[in-house]
């Protein structure tokens, strides 16, 4: 089947939110609208928006390919989403609240203690404890995907520490910078606000130890981490300090900054360091990344953490098929957004159905994120699923798989005109004293022709997302 | 706020990098003059281009010989020596990425383009004919840094620790060109106005771009004395060991103000500025250039430390 496209209609002509683009897009000599796509590339380099690729030499800072088609949503449809979006949220922070206090989803029998227990990403130190004004998740950035005119499903809450929030900025400002008159044309809803939002919304959640405005600061695992360029660009923005590890102490039961004037208190950390390195007192003791006593700190109210540790629980791919239960227990209503639907080879007769299935589904690694170590099935050789199932066999508990959607597409830029390419979407959720939802968010498109994965990691690239005001 | 003191240590360093980075494409381009000339005995002359370079022992690792063509590769580009042009701008470019919320986007933008720029031009050796056009390259991109650093930083503490940086790598190096050659400019050693002193005279003048300068200050004929106190004393002459002592002294004072103290870096500072208000320049030469400019590359060290320590740079 073909899959959706989300700026041509099947008889010809395009949806109404891309009319005034297709119009726009028509009048550009082509081959002028490449050279400003080597342009932008060009700005990105030099501007140092570059991410670090694991498993390749230090020196390898890779562009993400930026495509300047943009995708564009309109509002009726984001109105929708934004509820689904909000109520899933919500959702996640009360079933937080719980599994880390009283359990009642478990007692309800609902989600499968072993699930919370034995899983690596549960945090034991978190019990009992509730984080200032109850917030386990600050910022949130759900995966989202489309297969129809009104089939959206989310495929990931990544509700640790989502990037790509910088993409969905720079993209912004590039394509503002390159064709000024698209948004004349064009009412698209802002994003630039995000930074601002980000500090306000952190700002709002401060410990209780805190006196007078609260000073935020960004925890980074350095330069060679591989979304530190995110990191740097969001301190600058926010404007607050980038820290490192070796910047702070615990001391008089706060978290101070060592500066060129003595030591200074941090009451909100927005972390980008993950839980396992964040405190080499309470988790990983060899731990350089964290700040030694931290957890103690915080549970005492000297500090406010964002995202709370132990939050990894509820993006977990595992818990991830209890999603829609979760969603009904606490909100009291149906999910909203739906999951895609997800066969948990922890279980026999689900591994015994993926194995025989394993042409038409992909498969991912229970703890895996950016594409790493997931197969599609339907693009890998015999040979490449044999070695998978052998994996699959020998630790079925390490691996979900879900059907192959067939992604919506979107147009991108190519020699010969426009050509569709599979995308997926991550709209970013801040949350502290109310919700606060990023109109558009990141889109993510797989550059190469019928590929279904968009990481940048695999060779994906992004687009400027438009949500229009009209 | 106050800064971090990573951060300063990281602005410290990055400009201290840039310095370096500039000052060994002059110190190769005044080697490679000289070189040209025939009348001086080749590997002496290129030993003597390491020493100033502050890199003698590092090359004594890895070679036996002075020749030329090492010689410049291990200058410019070998990533085993730390203050090669490329691992100082490596260097640099590492810093200024740890800083970067600290700089204006035209200073990271030029300093990442220059970082980028000159990794592509040094992944391949330099042919001898072309090293006048790398060096240039160096100096431009360095120059370019530069430029928009003045031209767009806000004259906070975060501008004084790039400066702090900047000239304390730059009184070392003056000073240890100054060293390396300092027997040819002594009146016991010169036959005045022989070709081969006034060579060495002008190559020591061209390693820190002031043939031009120095004759607009004093006369078109180079006289020791008069190089000596061009390069150490002269409060106009923006490599010299005086200017520098000035403006690193100037950026402690809004320090001082801004931070409400004075450390023990400010102290040392002012001494070493005394130091090139209150001589003169036969004074420096009747008691020794050479102990001289060995105390003045131990106290700007010391200074270094201070800094480092007054402003929390280090755990």
């Amino acid at each position: 089947m073909k899959p959706f496209d989300e700026m041509l209609l099947d008889g010809g002509g395009v949806r109404p939110a891309y009319q005034r683009f297709e119009d726009w897009f028509d009048r550009q000599d082509h081959a002028a609208l490449i050279e400003k796509s080597t342009e932008a590339e060009n700005v990105f380099r030099r501007t140092g928006i570059t991410f670090n690729v694991y498993g390749q030499e230090e020196a390898a800072e890779r562009l993400i390919p930026f495509d300047l088609v943009p995708r564009i949503i309109s509002k009726g449809e984001w109105d929708r989403l934004a509820v689904g979006i909000e109520q899933r949220v919500w959702a996640l922070n009360a079933f937080l609240a719980d599994i880390y206090n009283e359990k009642e989803i478990i007692k309800a029998g609902i989600v499968p203690e072993r699930l919370i227990s034995g899983n690596e990403a549960y945090l034991p130190q978190m019990e009992g404890f509730r984080p200032p004004a109850g917030v386990y998740t600050h910022i949130i950035g759900t995966d989202i995907v489309r297969t129809a005119e009104d089939q959206f499903y989310v495929l990931e809450d990544n509700a640790r520490t989502p990037s790509g929030v910088s993409y969905m900025l720079e993209n912004r400002e590039t394509m503002m910078q390159m064709f000024p008159e698209l948004f004349a044309q064009n009412r698209v809803q802002p994003v630039e606000t995000y930074p601002h939002d980000l500090r306000r919304s952190l700002a709002a959640v401060a410990p209780p130890a805190c006196e007078g405005v609260p000073t935020v600061a960004i925890l980074t695992p350095g330069i060679h981490n591989s979304a530190y360029y995110e990191h740097a660009f969001l301190a600058d923005n926010m404007g607050v300090e980038l820290i490192e590890g070796s910047d702070v102490v615990t001391m008089d039961g706060r978290v101070k900054m060592r500066t060129t004037a003595g030591y200074r208190t941090i009451d909100v950390l927005y972390r980008r360091v993950d839980d396992a390195f964040l405190d080499p007192l309470a988790f990983r003791p060899e731990s350089v990344l964290g700040i030694p006593g931290i957890m103690d700190v915080y549970k005492r109210g000297g500090v406010t953490i964002a995202n709370a540790p132990g939050t990894g629980i509820s993006d977990d791919k595992a818990i991830y098929s209890y999603m829609p239960d979760i969603v009904e227990f606490y909100t009291g209503k149906p999910a909203i957004l739906q999951n895609v639907p997800t066969w948990r080879c922890a279980e026999a007769d689900s591994l015994a159905y993926v194995l025989e299935h394993l042409a038409e589904l992909v498969v991912k690694e229970v703890h895996g994120s950016g594409g790493y170590g997931m197969l599609v099935g339907p693009a890998a050789s015999k040979a490449e699923r044999e070695v998978f199932a052998a994996k699959l066999r020998e630790k079925p508990g390490n691996y979900i798989a879900q059907p192959t959607l067939s992604l919506s597409t979107v147009p991108i830029l190519v020699d010969k005109g426009l050509a569709p390419r599979h995308v997926d979407l991550r709209p970013f959720v801040l949350v502290s004293d109310k919700i606060r939802i990023i109109p558009g968010g990141l889109t993510r498109v797989a550059l190469k022709e019928g590929s279904l994965v968009v990481n940048s990691s695999q060779g994906g690239g992004t687009k400027d997302t438009w949500v229009l005001k009209d | 706020m106050a800064l971090l003191g990573r951060t300063a240590a990281g602005l410290f360093w990055m400009f201290r990098y840039i310095e370096r980075a500039e000052n060994m494409a002059r110190i190769v381009d005044a080697g490679l003059r000289l070189s040209l000339t025939n009348l001086t005995s080749g590997p002496e002359e290129w030993q003597s281009v390491l020493v100033s370079a502050g890199a003698e022992a590092a090359y004594r690792q890895k070679h036996a010989e002075f020749d030329p063509q090492s010689v410049i590769d291990f200058l410019i580009r070998d990533r085993d020596n730390p203050s090669s042009i490329r691992s100082s701008i490596d260097t640099a470019r590492s810093n200024g990425r740890m800083v970067r919320t600290a700089l204006t986007r035209e200073v990271w933008e030029t300093l990442n383009e220059a970082y980028l720029t000159l990794k592509a031009r040094l992944e391949r050796p330099v042919e001898e004919h072309e090293l006048p056009q790398v060096i240039d390259l160096v100096k431009r991109q360095t120059a370019l840094i530069r430029g928009a650093f003045y031209g767009t930083m806000l004259r906070n503490e975060i501008f004084d620790f790039c400066n702090l940086g900047a000239f304390v790598e730059r009184a070392d190096n003056t000073a240890r060109i100054l060293d390396v050659k300092y027997w040819v400019l002594l009146p016991t050693h010169s036959s005045v106005g022989s070709p081969l002193d006034s060579l060495q005279w002008a190559s020591i003048l061209r390693s820190v771009s002031a043939q031009r300068s120095y004759i607009w200050e004093y006369d078109a004929e180079y006289r020791p004395i008069e190089v000596i106190d061009f390069l150490i004393l002269n409060r106009r002459m923006p490599r010299s060991l005086a200017y520098s002592c000035a403006c690193i002294l100037e950026s402690l004072d809004f320090l001082a103000r801004s931070h409400g103290f004075d450390a023990d870096c400010h102290r040392t500072a002012q001494a070493l500025n005394e130091r090139m208000t209150q001589r003169s320049v036969t004074e420096i030469i009747d008691a020794g250039l050479h102990e001289f400019l060995g105390q003045f590359i131990v106290d700007n060290n010391r200074l270094a430390s201070e800094i480092a320590e007054s402003f929390n740079f280090y755990k």
